[in-house]
């Protein structure tokens, strides 16, 4: 018998396993042949089309609509994937509502955009079903890549590189590639372990090879990569997570978001993962969304979200934010943590109310207390242990033009690297064009 | 990748898509960048005689046929040949085949039906370097009350006596283009065939005029309160055009003349269904004023594709495939014998099927309780009406009976020997009554 909502404290299965199955299935179930058609119908192929600006990777969507209509998926997903090599997650994964579909002419018309990512899915899929891998590896060079970090810009740029005939070696410190797509990305968002079954398609190419458990910093030296390599792609993301500075952060029961929804994601049986009955989650970013519905989905009772700016200043878009709301959980806006109160463990969140005052946010002095035996923190991911001869820019890697360090031969991209929204198609747009310039540069 | 190189008369361009004469091709800087879009080829906007270019109107000279969603499906038009001086068209012509010469470039002709009239024009085209010439006989407005255009095109004579001065006056490829306006579209082509030429491309536009305008009783497009017949494309008149291209590539008087298919392509499928028509290669028009020159992406990898998929490595592998197919009604099989099927699990239960049958057909889907909608078999004859008016793909399908099983309607036997209506016992003149 499930535990149900009501019982306290950070306990497994509250929820039935069918609940669980229920919860945890396709946000945006996968078209059916003649929803796609009637979908792909709407768009007007429009001349130097607003979607194809708006994406971060500029995949001719038009041209991959229309091969949608014109019977050939196959060839959309060529369309797609020869921009953008991981678009089958990015068609779960893209805020596609302040991408693509925000610009698309429906959507300023009619309110109602051609529902862009849904076809894309839609593409991708019967490519990736049919378990075609359609480029080819150019004739070898016999240079060779160093790739640190196998997340969506490592991936992107290593593919990119084998195509151009480069050898790539990829070295990740976690013991599966993927980065935030495997770690990270919503499980309802990337159902049925799409993220390995797309890394597994995507090393096809051939002239990748992957080494996990190795890290940039325990083991391996960005010198000793230089010297190894004749080119090296630096994608390790944020591994750090930002301090929140409230007292009582210690307690058991406050824990990092991004470890929250990689344990939830890495979980054999949903069932077995505990969650807090009043669970409180701070910030306002997709990580904070993802770690309050995941919580919701798995049985809390209580779920908010505090943040300490209002609606329009969220990092989530609206989309998220209502899908966060559709789930039953709460937003609450300008508040933010004072301390965590509880004997051995949390039991309430004292949150303090704020208000803009010269363009500076202050507490008001006004508090509030929740009862919340789980607090999630998720108030933004760092960069941690870069080499010392990386110049920064603020807290991210410099770079110049497609990913260049300030060291030769060193080239950056995705979250690590200054510039671009943390988004997984931006990731991926920078580790292609790094590729091109790395293959520049090699070729030169 | 299959190779869509397509060798049409001794002349090669990278893909079998060409664009029509018409206003896509009508200036040097539209056909480079149809080039540049991929573009296999074009006709160049049709040429006029030397002297002082036709003029078109200056108000609207188009009118269309929407469906569903504002889409075109129907376009007709009461624009001339080209307005702009011979000589400008045939400098940027030269000037455009020497820079593609990988591409096709046909000049498309009328001018008057006088031998002094071809033999004047076709050298100074030949100068250009153009692979081959279109003669325009298909025009339906405008040009044939001068004598040209379609009035030449609906007297075979006429194309017989044009052709021959222009393979007299011409030594590359001579093309005819036919016009849709006639009843048999036979003649003309055998006509064209019989004068020299080294292919016909069809159809031009159809007479139409698309609507009226109820407030002020004009036909659209409505020049001034007043409107004129105009030529009618588009994926509306596909269906009319294959079926004359089908009559030509059938016809032992013009059995293996070229055909270049045009008339309301606008994917790659429609495109491989006239080539399997009979077709060496396509035009195309409409869709690339509708949709801009990007569309030929769609259709050449879409058809290049299908080709992998039937293992084609060139276009010539598939021309004219299914004109064996195509046959008179007298042979159709009339022991073939199929029933109407629904699909329950993919009814959406909109009763479209069930008005169409028990209105206008023959009384043979029954409406249970809850919407249910059934065939009848002892009334099905298999019409496909219902078929055709379901919005869901798919739902209901033909299926054929198997020889000897017995058709509730008949109450005969079904039998798997092929018999037509040239043997059918009705039939008074039955060849072989057995
Ligand atoms: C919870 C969450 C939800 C998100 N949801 C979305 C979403 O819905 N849509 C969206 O577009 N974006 C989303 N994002 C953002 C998106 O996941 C990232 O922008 C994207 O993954 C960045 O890709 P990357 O390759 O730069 O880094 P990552 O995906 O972080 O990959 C970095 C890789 O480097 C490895 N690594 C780190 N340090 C080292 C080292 N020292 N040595 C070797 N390897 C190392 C890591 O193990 C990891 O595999 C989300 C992020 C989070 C945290
Ligand atoms: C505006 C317009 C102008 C045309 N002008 C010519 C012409 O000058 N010469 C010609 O041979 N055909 C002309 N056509 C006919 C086209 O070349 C083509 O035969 C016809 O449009 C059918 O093809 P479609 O359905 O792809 O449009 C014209 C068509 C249009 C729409
Ligand atoms: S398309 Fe529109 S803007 Fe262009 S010439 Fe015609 S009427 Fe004028």
């Amino acid at each position: 018998m499930a535990h149900g909502q009501t019982a306290p404290g950070i306990l497994a299965g509250r929820l039935s396993s069918e609940e669980i199955e229920t919860n945890f299935s396709d946000l945006h179930p996968p078209y059916a042949p003649h929803e796609a058609a009637v979908a792909a119908d709407r768009c007007y192929f429009c001349h130097d089309a607003p979607c194809v600006t708006a994406c971060p990777t500029d995949i001719d969507i038009p041209l991959f609509i229309r091969q949608i209509q014109g019977g050939n998926p196959e060839g959309a997903a060529e369309t797609i994937l020869s921009q953008n090599i991981l678009g089958g997650m990015c068609a779960r994964v893209c805020p596609t509502e302040t991408l693509c579909e925000e610009v698309c002419v429906r959507e300023v018309a009619e309110g109602k955009p051609v529902e862009i990512g849904r076809l894309q899915r839609f593409a991708t899929d019967v490519l990736m079903g049919s378990g075609e891998h359609p480029f080819m590896r150019a004739e070898d060079t016999g240079k060779r890549v160093a790739v640190v970090g196998a997340g969506p810009a490592g991936l992107a740029c290593a593919h990119r590189l084998a195509m151009l005939g480069h050898q790539v070696t990829i070295y990740d410190a976690n013991s599966k590639p993927g980065g935030l797509n495997e770690y990270g990305i919503a499980a309802y968002k990337a159902t049925n372990d799409f993220a390995q079954a797309e890394v597994d398609w995507l090393l096809r190419i051939g002239g990748i090879s992957v080494e996990c458990n190795a890290a940039l910093g325990n083991g391996l030296t960005l010198e000793g990569l230089r010297e190894a390599f004749d080119a090296v792609f630096l994608a390790v993301g944020l591994a750090g997570v930002n301090a929140l500075r409230a007292q009582g952060e210690d307690k058991p029961g406050v824990h990092h978001a991004v470890d929250f929804i990689s344990e939830v994601r890495q979980a054999d049986d949903l069932l077995k993962h505990p969650v807090g009955r009043h669970v409180v989650v701070i910030g306002g970013g997709m990580t904070a969304i993802d770690a309050a519905v995941k919580s919701k989905l798995l049985g809390a009772e209580h779920v908010t979200v505090a943040y300490r700016r209002g609606a329009s200043a969220m990092g989530a878009s609206k989309f998220e934010q209502d899908l966060a709301t559709s789930k039953g959980v709460k937003l609450m806006f300008n508040v933010q943590p004072r301390q965590v109160h509880g004997e051995d463990a949390a039991t309430e969140i004292e949150l303090e109310y704020t208000a803009s005052v010269d363009g500076t946010l202050q507490g008001t002095g006004e508090s509030v207390r929740l009862p919340a035996d789980q607090v999630l923190k998720a108030i933004g991911q760092r960069l941690e242990g870069v080499p010392d001869a990386l110049h920064l820019n603020g807290n991210k890697i410099a770079v110049i033009g497609a990913g260049r360090t300030s060291v030769e031969g060193v080239w950056a991209g995705g979250d690590c690297a200054a510039g671009g929204e943390d988004l997984t198609v931006t990731a991926v747009a920078e580790g292609r064009d790094a590729a091109m310039d790395i293959d520049a540069v090699l070729r030169a | 990748m299959a190779d869509l190189t397509t060798d049409f008369l001794g002349i090669t361009s990278p893909n079998p898509f060409w664009l029509a004469s018409a206003p896509p091709t009508d200036k040097e800087y539209n056909v480079r960048r149809a080039f540049e879009a991929g573009w296999g080829g074009v006709v160049w906007k049709t040429l006029g005689a030397e002297g002082p270019p036709v003029v078109n109107v200056n108000g609207p000279r188009y009118g269309a046929i929407y469906g569903a969603d504002r889409r075109l499906l129907g376009l007709n038009n009461i624009e001339l040949i080209t307005d702009r001086p011979l000589e400008v068209n045939l400098e940027e012509m030269a000037r455009v085949k020497a820079d593609y010469p990988d591409r096709a470039l046909i000049a498309s002709i009328m001018v008057p039906c006088e031998e002094g009239a071809w033999k004047a024009i076709l050298p100074r085209v030949a100068e250009t370097g153009a692979d081959g010439i279109e003669l325009n006989f298909g025009c339906p407005h405008g040009m044939s009350e001068r004598g040209m255009g379609s009035a030449v095109g609906q007297v075979p004579e006429y194309i017989e006596m044009v052709t021959r001065w222009c393979k007299k006056y011409y030594d590359r490829p001579v093309i005819v283009k036919l016009t849709p306006n006639i009843t048999d579209v036979r003649k003309p082509a055998a006509a064209a065939k019989n004068g020299g030429a080294d292919a016909v491309s069809l159809i031009n536009t159809i007479n139409s005029i698309t609507s009226v305008n109820l407030d002020t009783m004009s036909p659209e497009p409505s020049i001034d309160g007043k409107g004129s017949h105009g030529g009618y494309c588009g994926p509306a008149v596909k269906p009319i055009a294959m079926s004359m291209v089908s009559e030509i590539a059938r016809n032992p008087d013009t059995l293996g003349l070229p055909i270049s298919g045009i008339g309301g392509i606008t994917t790659w499928r429609d495109a491989a269904e006239f080539i399997s028509l009979g077709c060496g290669n396509v035009q195309v028009c409409t869709a690339a004023m509708t949709y801009g020159f990007k569309i030929v992406e769609e259709m050449a990898t879409g058809l290049s594709k299908w080709m992998d998929e039937k293992g084609h490595t060139n276009v010539r592998d598939f021309v004219g495939q299914a004109v064996p197919n195509v046959t008179d009604w007298q042979y159709l099989n009339l022991n073939y014998i199929a029933k109407a099927k629904i699909d329950q699990d993919q009814c959406i239960k909109c009763g479209r099927c069930y008005a169409a049958c028990e209105d206008t057909s023959h009384q043979a889907i029954s409406m249970g309780a809850d919407r249910v909608f059934e065939v009848i078999d002892e009334e099905c004859v298999a019409c496909n009406l219902c078929v055709d008016v379901c919005p869901v793909e798919d739902c209901i399908t033909m299926e054929q009976m198997q020889p000897g099983a017995v058709d509730p309607r008949t109450g005969k036997r079904v039998e798997e020997t092929y018999a037509n209506w040239t043997m059918h016992p009705n039939n008074p003149m039955a060849k072989a009554a057995e």
